[in-house]
């Protein structure tokens, strides 16, 4: 009796739209995967959905008035990217900033580090599964934080605080017992989060050896910021290229062992971490003075370009501003670090499964205001 | 902390290394001819000057040309350097594409070609990124959506500055013109 | 206790002599057919009676206990501490719209959420509230379970299909494969009581642990963490819900169901959440048996208070862990409740023997039993553990510290060389 072989059956990859409004892409961004069963073949981002041409609109206005378009730009560290283009533009201009404008600099970027990376974190173990619960318990250090930011300048998310020339506000005298207070009990916290987290067995099995990106295929990729530095380069602008007083400080960089989800989660622990021993120093060391240096109201920068860039808590946050001599900028681009770290996705995703491209996503951390601009 | 490195001295070796992408000195960047970009961006990236990596990639429209910019760091020699190159042809600019030296040169290359409508020469994806695909224009060049004598870019000045209202004061009533 | 209150129909612990009364006296003058009928009806309308309001209270209970391990105040503004939320809930997700796609299969996308809702009912009807208090004592009650709890896939796969939308395919997808794993692994959990307590019945399983006076759970912990696993799996729960994985594939089978058909999933969820927590608690806990206090306490009680703390476990779980990823969740069971499953099989069948053709004295045999399953137990994770890797001694090494060493791929090579970088 002749043993039929089996026809090979039948079947084809199916493309899943993921987002544009997903739980997982954390805005709306949309990844077009093409899946054979469970693993993925290949991945497409489509994006522009919140693109709000703030490059354009930025060369419509002057200098001072595109700082509340930065905001808009990576709304979880509005801070950062208030501080990076003011950098820019002081570059441009020649303006020195006053050394406690410098330092309150300093602070509220770190604070903003830690809120962002609560934030970062809290949602990766979502994307990871769980329910919630890990976010919540960030949160709760996020809210204080977001509380210090309403004290000094009134706004918890969009705070365009930081102007040319320093910043806009001293802080209220209230605020610094608030800030000391969070200071001390977020070691507890720290350490509490990361029992819930860090040897969770779930949490390895699922983020460990998953989105593995290679030091050497990092740097070609122009990742940055914990992506880089969760591949084992250490790179960190606050150390590499010092801006305001951050050669002052006394801080480490933490640095990933095998670039996988695992490790920029820890790298992000690690960090917020640093920003509190970072934020002790600024609390004792912090001068009196002036905060805001004396800026010409009708700023009108020299021709010539400049580009600062700072370390967000996503990546290389750089401004470049062009200027013709006029009341606003004749090109105003974003180097985004939520948009290029994209650049590896696909390598990162593609022959695993579709659960761990959606880890992988979350351990990009991006922020789509930003990817869109 | 990240030198600057002496644009004068990066011309030279340029030039000794690959003479034909002519290289000049403006007081910001090294500019290279188009032609030869891939050239001299491959001889900056392996020799000792270890450009490997690519910080930013833009493009600025100078409304007689395009100007795309470069900003390359070495991460262990803690250097940066600004490489400028010229995209003549305001109507239809193109330029190579730096995506087989740097892979993070994919997405923003997108993003010029989408936003500033320079083509990139070898760019193995090159569609719109951010504009849906029948968008007409591309909104960040200076003359989008411009008219002759009427509007252009930028404000002409600020408010109040020279005495006379170039913009409605806050608070006065406007004069509705009457039919 | 006055005599008088023992063994009436108004008796509070034992709720089945009013159901006797009627029946009785119906029979008294009607056909048998009837007599049963009545029965049946009674126990229903008492099931559903129950069912309902339970329903609601244990949304509340779920989000109140959820938020305050999430160190949030969970819903306190319907209602006296937000008790009222449910309801407002319902009223919400009756008024909304029902969207149906245009691309669904009609008759097929309005059926799974009627069809979820049967097996979810039927299978109340073999659980023992108390000695007598059973709508209907099968003596093959365990196969009953299993096989009605079983076609609740196919109503998930109904509504994966028909709903014509690929993130619901994937999750009927993944609820196939992850039930038929589970449920291999959920019914040798379930054949090991029996061999050990000799019966079907469920009643009789029950029986059997007032009359050894021993928790099942001492002697066969393997088994009842199999049973509370695959019940986990089930009911697609995290660390299990890959079916309906939020952060994946949006809501699974139920992607496209809106309005109360989505509540419907949703109650039955919970429906089956309360009554997986109520056999656990039946087959491992004792169920309504509690050495002696039943005599005192309603049988219903014990049993509501045993099934509130299985439940408590169930959202203990969702609100501690992550999710796991569906290969992992195979081998876990293939690899581990599978195997773990059949040798428990084998080691009850030889308990069983022991006691029953050796008649071994079982005030000593069975704690000895309990200690030997306790230690096997604990030697077969292990060496689960040890095999896959996981468990304590592979602690996770943090980021190592730059410490001024700066730099691209060559700082990179020159850190991963370094001695002691964990620092």
């Amino acid at each position: 009796m002749a043993i039929e072989t089996p026809k090979r059956v039948h079947s084809e990859p199916v493309v899943v739209n993921i987002g544009p409004q997903h739980p997982s892409t954390h805005g709306v961004f949309r990844l077009k995967a093409t899946l054979d069963g469970e693993i993925v073949q290949d991945v497409d981002m489509l994006i522009g959905y919140l693109h709000r041409s703030m490059e354009k609109l930025a060369e419509e206005r002057t200098f001072t008035q595109n700082i509340p378009f930065t905001d808009r730009i990576d709304y979880l560290a509005a801070m950062s990217n208030n501080l990076s283009y003011c950098l820019a533009v002081e570059k441009l201009a020649g303006i020195e900033v006053p050394l406690r404008g410098q330092w309150l600099r300093v602070l509220f970027a770190e604070l903003q580090r830690i809120a962002s990376h609560a934030m970062a974190n809290g949602t990766f173990v979502n994307d990871c599964g769980a329910w919630q619960t890990p976010l919540m318990y960030m949160f709760r250090e996020r809210e204080k934080i977001l509380d210090l930011f309403e004290m000094t300048c009134g706004a918890r998310l969009t705070t365009n605080y930081m102007r040319i020339g320093g910043v806009a506000f001293d802080p209220p005298l209230e605020l610094w017992p608030a800030l000391c207070s969070l200071l001390d009990e977020m070691p507890d916290r720290l350490e509490e989060y990361a029992a819930l987290t860090v040897d969770n067995e779930i949490v390895l099995a699922r983020s460990k050896g998953v989105g593995v990106v290679s030091a050497e295929a990092a740097l070609n990729a122009s990742l940055s910021g914990p992506l880089l530095r969760g591949s084992g380069v250490p790179w960190d602008l606050r150390k590499a290229d010092p801006y305001c007083v951050y050669d002052q400080l006394d801080f480490d960089i933490p640095v990933g062992r095998d670039g996988d989800c695992y490790d920029r989660f820890r790298v992000r622990l690690e960090e917020v971490r640093q920003s509190v021993r970072i934020l002790n120093q600024v609390v004792e060391r912090i001068p009196g003075g002036p905060w805001q240096a004396e800026v010409p109201l009708h700023l009108r920068p020299a021709a010539g370009e400049a580009y600062a860039r700072i370390e967000s808590p996503r990546g290389e946050l750089g401004f470049y501003v062009v200027s013709d001599g006029g009341p606003t900028p004749w090109r105003f681009h974003c180097r985004a670090p939520s948009l290029i770290n994209l650049s590896a996705l696909k390598e990162m995703t593609v022959g695993r499964s579709l659960a761990d491209a959606i880890v992988t996503l979350g351990s990009i951390d991006i922020v789509v205001g930003e990817i869109d601009r | 902390m990240t030198v600057l490195l002496d644009l004068q001295v990066v011309a030279d070796q340029l030039r000794g290394a690959v003479p034909e992408s002519v290289p000049r000195v403006d007081t910001w960047a090294v500019i290279v001819d188009a032609g030869h970009l891939v050239e001299a961006v491959r001889f900056l990236a392996g020799s000792a000057l270890d450009l490997s990596f690519l910080a930013s990639l833009t493009a600025v429209d100078r409304e007689s040309h395009f100007e795309l910019v470069y900003h390359l760091q070495s991460l262990d020699r803690n250097h940066l350097l600004t490489l400028k190159t010229i995209a003549e042809d305001h109507e239809t600019p193109c330029v190579p594409s730096l995506t087989g030296e740097y892979r993070g040169a994919h997405l923003q290359e997108r993003e010029v070609f989408d936003l500033m409508g320079i083509r990139f020469e070898g760019h193995p994806d090159l569609r719109r990124m951010f504009l849906w695909d029948g968008f007409p224009g591309y909104p960040l060049r200076k003359d989008f959506l411009g008219m002759p004598g009427t509007l252009s870019a930028g404000l002409p000045g600020f408010p109040h500055e020279s005495g006379e209202n170039r913009w409605p004061v806050p608070g006065s009533t406007p004069v509705i013109p009457q039919s | 206790m006055s005599a008088w209150l023992l063994a009436a129909w108004y008796d509070l612990r034992d709720l089945s002599g009013i159901s006797r009364e009627i029946t009785e006296w119906v029979a008294s003058w009607g056909p048998e057919w009837l007599a049963s009928a009545v029965s049946g009806a009674i126990g229903a309308i008492g099931i559903l009676a129950v069912i309902g309001p339970t329903l609601m209270i244990l949304i509340w209970t779920e989000r109140k206990v959820i938020a305050r391990l999430q160190v949030r105040y969970g819903p306190n503004r319907v209602g006296p501490r937000g008790l009222l939320q449910p309801v407002a809930d319902a009223v919400k997700l009756i008024l909304k719209e029902e969207l149906v796609p245009r691309a669904a299969d009609k008759w097929l996308f309005f059926l799974p959420p009627v069809l979820v809702f049967i097996p979810a009912l039927l299978v109340w009807g073999v659980l023992p509230f108390g000695p007598h208090m059973q709508v209907a004592d099968l003596n093959v009650g365990v196969l009953f379970l299993l096989a009605v709890s079983g076609t609740n896939v196919l109503a998930v796969f109904i509504a994966g299909w028909a709903s014509n939308n690929k993130y619901a395919l994937f999750g009927a997808m993944r609820v196939i494969a992850m039930t038929i794993s589970y449920e291999i692994a959920m019914v040798l959990a379930l054949l090991t009581v029996v061999f050990l307590t000799g019966t079907m019945s469920i009643n009789g399983i029950v029986l059997w642990q007032q009359q050894e006076d021993l928790i099942l759970i001492v002697l066969l912990p393997m088994t009842a963490l199999t049973f509370l696993l695959g019940a986990t799996a089930e009911l697609n729960r995290t660390p299990m819900d890959i079916a309906e994985a939020e952060s994946e594939i949006v809501a699974g089978y139920h992607t496209e169901y809106s309005g109360m058909r989505f509540g419907l999933f949703y109650a039955v969820e919970l429906a089956n959440t309360l009554v997986m927590s109520a056999f656990m608690a039946t087959f491992f806990l004792g169920g309504w048996w509690l050495w002696g206090l039943d005599a005192w306490v309603p049988s219903w009680i014990i049993l509501l208070v045993k099934t509130s703390l299985v439940y408590f476990v169930f959202i203990w779980l969702r609100g501690t862990l992550p999710r796991l990823r569906i290969d992992q969740l195979m081998t876990f069971c293939w690899k581990l409740l599978v195997p773990a499953g059949l040798l428990f099989v084998a080691i009850a069948a030889v308990e069983r023997t022991l006691l029953l053709e050796y008649a071994w004295d079982r005030t000593i045999a069975l704690p000895v039993m309990a200690v030997i399953n306790a230690a096997v137990t604990v030697a077969v994770i292990g060496a689960y553990a040890r095999v896959t890797g996981a468990g304590a001694h592979r602690a996770p090494a943090g980021p190592r510290m730059a410490r001024g060493r700066l730099g691209g791929l060559r700082a990179a090579r020159q850190l991963a060389q370094a001695p002691s970088g964990s620092d």
